[in-house]
């Protein structure tokens, strides 16, 4: 490869709202269900039935724009986009098209300790489809035998969001995506489960020679259903490009499928002169009007949003690297840190600890939820900062919590862990090692420093490892000279 | 006089006097019906044992004192462009044959709360789209005062019935003048609500943004009643007015004097019928004498509102109509594959009017082609819209013929465009979203009869009715079909 390629990657994301009923219906929004059973007349498309707007969902997606920083229309419109698919009830999906409710925001992401601003064009508000169910053949569609239709998800509130092509690598187009995907599991407006679904993304990727160059040919690509697929995808497609442009070919603006098992992107269409969306402003539906008010009101609603809660770990003191995991951690291991600095410790021990030993311990013992009293927590922080626990001790302890046998104290007592502070106790074990070995003593005065270490080990070994060995080698450094 | 040709004024009045009962009306109209339908054809579908059910059911009612107002118990035909549950719903396409709703309108639903009697669906242009019920997949609804005629469009059959008997009312849509043409061509009151005063769910719909249900009835009181129990916010319609609804009686008898009339002046001349614009001239005069101040209105744009119709509403159609591919309901012609399968059941499905205006739209919305067209198209809306607003801060209502000619015989207006140009007066009030009413006035010299149109602003319904009323009173219009005089 050589040097100067520089890839522009822009990200659409598709959310689906955990709303109670449809965009614009009121059938449930349930998955799992026997298909065709949440469908009513409106989301069925059948003659003369119309479509309602559900304020939920316009509050929501408010709350998604508010969180990216976006602007918030003050008055908006939904537009018919016409295709013909089989899934799709009314053959025309009720989107938006030039005035969408958000506009013109940004999100920050993090690689590798570096922050990069990536702009948010848009995010706009439209109705999801249904299922098709290919049968015989192994459900691929030119093979399939029959068709089944499922229309439970039609009409399932559908927020897109379109990134500015500010994007410049797959690690950032990965973490870009998990970013998004944080702050939208954070606004509690959708299951935001890649797995199943509900939230999908896509990437228009071109590459250009440096940054002042005008933008390549973009090509779309489609069905990365993982973080990890998406920066392999990305990756991939980004050196597929490269090594075309070298070969002296051209790109082809098109849309490409990314094929997991074989890791390469396949065409799946060209986008010249393909569809014609016709979009026109939809007649059933009237504007919709965001007042000053009802904004002020869902901003007052939003919670804290994961750069600001690393802004605010960082002013307590936990160092970048941790805050920045911290930040973004799940609901249990926040609330672990908070309530551990609520109960008094120090912050970046806290931080230090949770991050580190806490999540090891888990990744270890392969558990996903943790039930922890913070208080014992903080409890062995002090302990430690009381030197009544040695690191390694203090490992130990916070297993013991951590599988529920007590609090700090007491599993430290239990398992018999607690750093002999006593120093009168400390020096009469090292006075009696000191006359034990006196030979040890000789070579120690005759210039053999290292025997130092030799009687460390036999002092904490009579105080069977309780006593504090930074204490035990001062102490005897101090009587042997 | 048989029951079937009593006013639903009347015919209410004489429910609650005990001189008949709403089995007596029904059966009365169920007779007329089986009398006039080989000829008329105003019905696609008669449901004669669920009338007389819902009649019986309304007399019960009324005996126990339970009055649910005007429309109780009197027998209502409803275009079949109105879903009704279970009973076959086609919009006179073939693509519907045989498709049965879910669900009621909401029009429907408040008419039963009304206690009114359905008699069944009557025939209509496919999808709504025309001027004469030619385009209804089931054959054409006849004109009762000479069949050889159209009774107008689209809401043909519904004006048909009323002027036969066989509905002592009936719920039209209009479109483009669907309601008030058929109600001047067939010699009876058809009126267009102001847009969003009553809901359009479950109405098939042509164009949304245009569609408006409306009462096609005998006389004004008789509109007023049955528009007063299908107006009202809808929440299942977004684009339902949710403010406050006048009191649409509260001019009826207040007459014309001081009220000021603007005549429409590019509604005249070239392919307006002589004794049209004469049976205008005539109203006006009898509204000068009593009282009223006649001026002359131009409204320069309404000559672009007959191309800017046929490009909004086509816009609109071609994506209304999409849903029929097929899939879910009504017709299916199979095909290899979903595409192929589109595409047949939809060529089969359709008729020549419904495939025209669906290309029409589908060219105007298209890229490159947007801008000149559907997006010209609402800029001459918008122009229009303001220079009516400017025209009612002089006028409190303006007046028109309904229709440029009387009832046509049939396959006179074969091609598209001189069909298009029947709608020329009523078109403006769509693309405006004012209300508006046709009433009779006289016949012509062949007995065909002759309506005016009384065009006022939005949710002006009072006066709109007012000045019809006194039209009504000051015409005398009390002329019927030979057909209906022979049964009567």
């Amino acid at each position: 490869m050589s040097v100067g390629w520089e890839p522009v990657i822009g990200i659409e994301v598709h959310v689906e709202l955990a709303t109670q009923s449809k965009m614009f219906c009121g059938c449930a929004v349930s998955f799992g269900e026997a298909p065709n059973t949440n469908v009513c007349p409106t989301c069925l498309a059948l003659p003369g039935a119309l479509p309602v707007t559900n304020g939920k969902a316009i509050e929501w997606i408010i709350k998604i724009g508010l969180a990216l920083h976006c602007e918030i229309s003050e008055w908006s419109v939904f537009h018919r986009k016409n295709y013909f698919y089989a899934d799709l009830p009314k053959n025309y999906q009720i989107s938006q098209y030039d005035v969408p409710v958000c506009h013109d925001g940004w999100l920050d992401i993090d690689v590798d300790g570096e922050t990069a601003r990536i702009g948010i064009e848009r995010a706009h508000q439209e109705e999801d489809t249904g299922k098709s169910l290919h049968m015989g053949e192994g459900g691929r569609i030119h093979a399939a035998t029959e068709t089944l239709l499922d229309f439970n998800r039609a009409g399932v509130p559908l927020v897109e969001v379109v990134s500015k092509p500010d994007i410049r690598s797959a690690a950032q187009a990965r973490a870009y995506a998990q970013t998004l995907r944080q702050v939208i599991a954070e606004l509690g407006v959708s299951d935001a489960r890649l797995e199943e679904g509900s939230i999908r993304f896509d990437a228009n990727i071109s590459v250009r020679q440096g940054p002042d160059a005008e933008f390549g040919t973009k090509v779309e690509i489609k069905n990365m259903n993982s973080f990890r697929s998406l920066e392999k995808a990305v990756d991939f497609e980004i050196k597929r490009q490269i090594a075309e442009l070298e070969a002296e070919g051209t790109i082809i603006q098109e849309t490409r499928h990314w094929d997991e098992e074989a890791a390469v992107t396949t065409s799946m269409r060209t986008k010249e002169g393909s569809s014609d969306y016709r979009y026109f402003t939809e007649p059933d539906l009237v504007p919709l009007v965001v007042t000053p008010e009802w904004r002020e009101h869902i901003l007052s609603t939003l919670p804290e949003l994961p750069h600001q809660r690393k802004d605010r770990y960082l002013a307590l003191g936990v160092d970048t690297q941790t805050a920045l995991a911290l930040s973004s951690a799940d609901t249990a291991l926040r609330s672990l840190f908070e309530d551990t600095v609520g109960a008094g410790a120090d912050a970046k021990a806290a931080a230090n600890w949770i991050t580190g030993e806490v999540v090891a311990w888990m990744r270890r013992e392969s558990v996903d939820t943790i039930d922890v009293d913070s208080a014992s927590v903080a409890e062995m922080i002090g302990m430690i900062d009381a030197n009544e626990l040695s690191a390694s001790a203090a490992k130990e302890v916070l297993d013991g919590i951590l599988r529920g046998e007590g609090t700090a104290r007491a599993v430290a007592e239990s398992r018999d862990l607690i750093q002999m502070t006593d120093t009168g106790a400390i020096e009469s074990a090292v006075d009696s090692v000191l006359a034990d070995n006196p030979d040890a003593v000789e070579r120690y005065r005759a210039g053999e420093q290292k025997v130092v270490g030799f009687l460390v080990g036999q002092v904490m070994r009579a105080t069977q490892g309780k006593a504090d060995p930074k204490a035990v080698n001062g102490l005897l450094r101090e009587k042997l000279s | 006089m048989s029951l079937a040709d009593l006013t639903i004024t009347d015919a209410a009045a004489g429910l609650r006097a005990g001189s008949h009962s709403s089995v007596d009306l029904t059966e009365a109209v169920l007779e007329r019906a089986s009398m006039t339908e080989a000829e008329v054809h105003a019905y696609l579908t008669i449901d004669r044992e669920a009338a007389l059910d819902a009649a019986r059911a309304a007399d019960a009612e009324l005996a126990a004192g339970e009055d649910r107002g005007m429309l109780h118990g009197i027998p209502i035909a409803l275009k079949d462009n109105m879903c009704q549950r279970g009973v076959e719903t086609t919009a006179a396409s073939q693509i519907l044959a045989g498709y049965r709703p879910p669900y009621d309108a909401t029009v429907v639903t408040r008419l039963r709360d009304a206690g009114a009697v359905l008699i069944g669906k009557a025939n209509l242009d496919e999808f709504a789209m025309g001027s004469s019920t030619e385009n209804s997949a089931y054959g054409p609804s006849r004109n009762p005062w000479d069949t050889g005629r159209v009774p107008g469009g689209s809401s043909g059959g519904s004006a048909a019935a009323v002027a036969a008997g066989s509905a002592l009312g009936a719920l039209g849509s209009d479109t483009g003048g669907s309601i008030r043409q058929p109600g001047s061509l067939c010699g009876v009151v058809g009126m267009k609500p102001t847009y969003g005063t009553v809901s359009r769910y479950g109405l098939i719909a042509f164009a949304s943004s245009l569609d408006q249900i409306g009462p096609i009835t005998r006389t004004v009181d008789d509109a007023v009643a049955v528009l007063e129990s299908i107006s009202g916010h809808d929440p299942l319609d977004a684009t339902s007015w949710a403010g406050d609804y006048p009191d649409l009686t509260s001019e009826i008898d207040a007459g014309v004097a001081g009220k000021r009339i603007g005549v429409v002046s590019e509604f005249a001349g070239e392919g307006y019928e002589p004794a049209v614009t004469g049976a205008l001239s005539h109203t006006l005069d009898q509204l000068s004498d009593a009282g009223a101040e006649v001026v002359e209105v131009s409204l320069p744009t309404v000559e672009l509102a007959l191309s800017a119709y046929y490009l909004i509403a086509p816009a609109e159609c071609s994506a209304n109509l999409a849903r029929f591919d097929g899939m879910r309901y009504g017709l299916r012609v199979d095909g290899e594959t979903t595409e192929e399968l589109m595409a047949r059941t939809r060529a089969r499905g359709f008729g020549p009017e419904v495939i025209r205006r669906i290309l029409l739209g589908t060219y105007a919305l298209s890229a490159g082609y947007y801008d000149a067209f559907y997006g010209q198209a609402h800029k001459a809306r918008t122009v229009l819209r303001t220079e009516f607003a400017a025209a009612y801060e002089k006028v409190d209502v303006l007046m028109s013929p309904t229709s440029p000619t009387v009832a046509f015989p049939f396959d006179a207006k074969s091609d598209p465009l001189s069909m298009y140009l029947s709608d020329v007066c009523t078109i403006p009030s769509n693309l405006s979203g004012d209300p508006a009413i046709s009433v009779p006035v006289g016949l012509d010299g062949r007995g065909l009869p002759i309506g005016v149109q009384v065009m006022a602003p939005a949710m002006g319904e009072p006066v709109l009715f007012g000045v019809a009323k006194t039209i009504e009173r000051l015409a005398g219009f009390d002329a019927r079909p030979a057909m209906v005089e022979e049964l009567a």
